[in-house]
């Protein structure tokens, strides 16, 4: 009983530490989307900002350094899909696909380039990686029964981005529900011309939000590099970023199911690898490619309105033009 | 938007300008990493062009771009995103795969037969999958596809490691085909014309992507279902005032688009590899996008367009090998920023060129 007790623990720490860069990315991602803009580009903005937490932090030997250049690579291409999408009406998709490939390729060329290290970038010092965070009181507390050990187990020892992960969920619906800005976000994903004739630029709106885009998906990239793992290597983001993507479809573009479902696929992984070669009672041995694929199924499965109904911002996907 | 630009102006100058961007930004980061674009661009012809095995590997990589290509047009006709080229082509290797592996002793015509309808039902049956959750229930393609993406390759991992596996050993992989399922090389196929090219891995897929965009062409403009499916491609509302049902059009293109790319696996498991390997598919499907927003749609460009990622894809090799700074990813770049100045971006120089070469605007009714 008492070990059944310390896995169920440590599989709720698991899932708290593989749903950050998950929590992050979809919340980037539903900002750009409730303004409108399809964002398949998650991925690739995660890679790169991954890429430059790695490269900046083993240049200089800072964790914050690595996280402050992953924010801004991200955000530079951000605007670069807000470029493509708002300013030249390019196809929202075309320009998601075009970043990910592109950050797909350069970031195991510079690294090659850099480091020498067969498209790696490999993290060593101490000081570069985000390190897991005692909370104060965390094992004096231990011994108190059920409440200790899951604060100390579940609730304390993550490094600061997971913290800020679980953060950004409560700011996220914060700013999309309760602020003028959010008010006007939603409606610029729903109807831009509305927001055009109360004499809001719909650009701006939509250039804003993809900033907060940029930025968050920065976060979700530097925590996969120089948190979670040790350095950069090709295609480290390994379809995160369209997990997150499935995760906003699955929430309903809405913060706190977004979460749930955040949840939940990390759940799924999580338990995947304890899973591997155990035999269920009646199921038998699950295959781990079954669970990994199971979010996908339910996204698509809920897409098509087999459970409940998804239905995506008005406007997503079609560039404004104002009326001459 | 009604295109006010001449044609050679409209298919010709814009491509190639956005092209030229592409590779100018491309020519930027191999300045930035230190090596000189003059002798990159060199290297890159000499090894897609300099030796007749390198045109093998160009021609052989055009194969797949060719098949992925044509896919992503197809849809792209009836105002479809299909991404899900990558899914379509690894579970068309399933079905090709099956047949080798199980049918593979059968007289030579008939097996391979059997494998490229394999080919094309598996990959058909993986893009009627979206095909048909867009027209049904309204799911878009873009994101069904993506997903089928992680599903195809969660399912072929899952048989590759174990169900098909070759007994007795770790790589995940099949048994190699019986000889008799495996398509002629055109070195071999040439040299019986007493034509020599260089050994590669260029086989007979080759002569069936030329005929499938010769089907392309027939079907998309000389046929009546590919009338109705430009209109829907146009205009739906269009579509459905001319009688035309949308949503059998939408299934018809899906699947059609998929069956495409899922015979871009003859390429790799009939032609090359003779087995069925993890990953077989390398990305080919996403750069099908690239290849189709560079030609346009059209059989001739989507072959040109194909050609040069081909030539890129082998003399990217080279380039890797003989510049030490340089590794084979900047091919991957490079298709990235052509998706970006000639996708994306396509719009970018329109005004500017509008504003040189339009015709005289139609004269308003006044």
């Amino acid at each position: 009983m008492e070990d059944l007790w310390t896995q169920v623990l440590l599989l709720t720490a698991s899932t708290f530490r593989l749903a950050t860069p998950l929590m992050l990315a979809a919340m980037a991602g539903l900002f750009a989307e409730r303004s409108g803009i399809v964002d398949i580009g998650l991925e690739g903005k995660m890679l790169g900002a991954a890429f430059a937490a790695a490269a900046a932090a083993a240049m200089t030997g800072s964790a914050w350094v690595g996280l402050v250049t992953a924010m801004g690579v991200s955000f530079a291409l951000a605007m670069l899909h807000g470029f493509a999408c708002i300013t030249h009406k390019g196809d929202h998709v075309v320009s998601g696909v075009a970043i990910n490939i592109t950050v797909a390729g350069l970031g195991p060329v510079l690294a090659d380039a850099w480091f020498r290290q067969a498209g790696r970038v490999p993290i060593t010092g101490e000081s570069m990686r985000f390190r897991s965070i005692e909370l104060p009181f965390a094992q004096v507390l231990a011994d108190v029964p059920i409440l200790g050990p899951i604060y100390a187990n579940v609730i304390s020892g993550h490094n600061i981005l997971v913290y800020m992960a679980a953060l950004s969920v409560p700011l996220t619906a914060w700013v999309v529900y309760k602020t003028r800005f959010g008010l006007r976000l939603r409606a610029v994903g729903e109807n831009p011309s509305a927001v055009d004739t109360a004499g809001i630029s719909v650009t701006a709106m939509r250039f804003r939000a993809l900033m907060i885009t940029g930025l968050l998906c920065g976060i979700a990239g530097a925590y996969l590099s120089i948190a979670q793992g040790a350095g950069f290597t090709r295609d480290m983001s390994a379809g995160k970023g369209f997990l997150a993507l499935a995760a906003l479809i699955f929430g309903k573009w809405r913060p706190v199911p977004v979460l749930f479902a955040c949840l939940l696929f990390a759940f799924a992984d999580a338990i995947q690898a304890r899973l591997q070669g155990v035999e269920l009672p009646l199921i038998g041995e699950v295959p781990t490619q079954a669970i990994q694929a199971l979010p996908y199924l339910l996204t698509i499965l809920l897409l098509a309105g087999f459970v409940g109904r998804a239905v995506a911002p008005k406007a997503i996907g079609q560039p404004y033009v104002k009326e001459r | 938007m009604p295109t006010k630009l001449p044609p050679w102006v409209n298919y010709g100058l814009l491509p190639l300008m956005n092209l030229g961007m592409a590779f100018l930004v491309a020519g930027l980061i191999v300045v930035i990493l230190g090596e000189s674009p003059k002798a990159a661009v060199d290297l890159l012809v000499y090894g897609a062009f300099g030796y007749g095995e390198a045109v093998g590997y160009t021609l052989f990589y055009t194969t797949n771009f060719i098949f992925t290509g044509l896919a992503v047009a197809l849809a792209f006709q009836c105002g479809l995103f299909n991404i899900g080229g990558e899914g379509q082509a690894y579970i068309g290797g399933l079905g090709v795969g099956l047949v080798g592996i199980y049918l593979g002793h059968w007289p030579p015509p008939i097996g391979i037969m059997i494998g490229i309808m394999a080919a094309a039902l598996f990959g058909g049956i993986w893009g009627f999958i979206p095909g048909w959750l867009q027209a049904r229930r309204g799911s878009h393609t873009v994101i069904t596809t993506i997903m089928l993406n992680f599903i195809a390759a969660s399912i072929m991992t899952y048989l590759l490691v174990n169900p098909l596996r070759r007994a007795g050993q770790q790589i995940p992989e099949s048994v190699t085909f019986d000889q008799r399922m495996w398509l002629p090389q055109l070195h071999e196929l040439f040299g019986g014309l007493g034509l020599v090219i260089g050994r590669s891995p260029l086989n007979a897929s080759l002569l069936i992507a030329l005929v499938c965009c010769l089907l392309y062409w027939l079907f998309v403009w000389k046929t009546r279902a590919g009338y109705a499916m430009r209109v829907v491609g146009k205009s739906e509302p269009a579509a459905v005032y001319g009688g035309i049902s949308p949503a059998k059009q939408i299934m018809i293109a899906m699947t059609l688009s998929g069956a495409l790319a899922g015979m871009m696996s003859l390429n790799e498991v009939l032609g090359a590899q003779h087995r069925l390997t993890l990953g077989f598919t390398g990305g080919y499907g996403f750069v099908g996008i690239a290849v189709a927003l560079m030609g346009r749609g059209h059989p001739v460009g989507i072959i040109l367009a194909a050609l040069l990622f081909g030539a890129l894809y082998q003399g990217g090799s080279e380039l890797a090998f003989d510049m030490p700074r340089i590794n084979r990813d900047m091919v991957v770049v490079i298709q990235g920023l052509v998706i970006l100045f000639a996708g994306a971006l396509e719009h970018m120089f329109r005004p500017w060129l509008e504003a040189r070469f339009a015709r005289p605007a139609v004269p308003a009714v006044a």
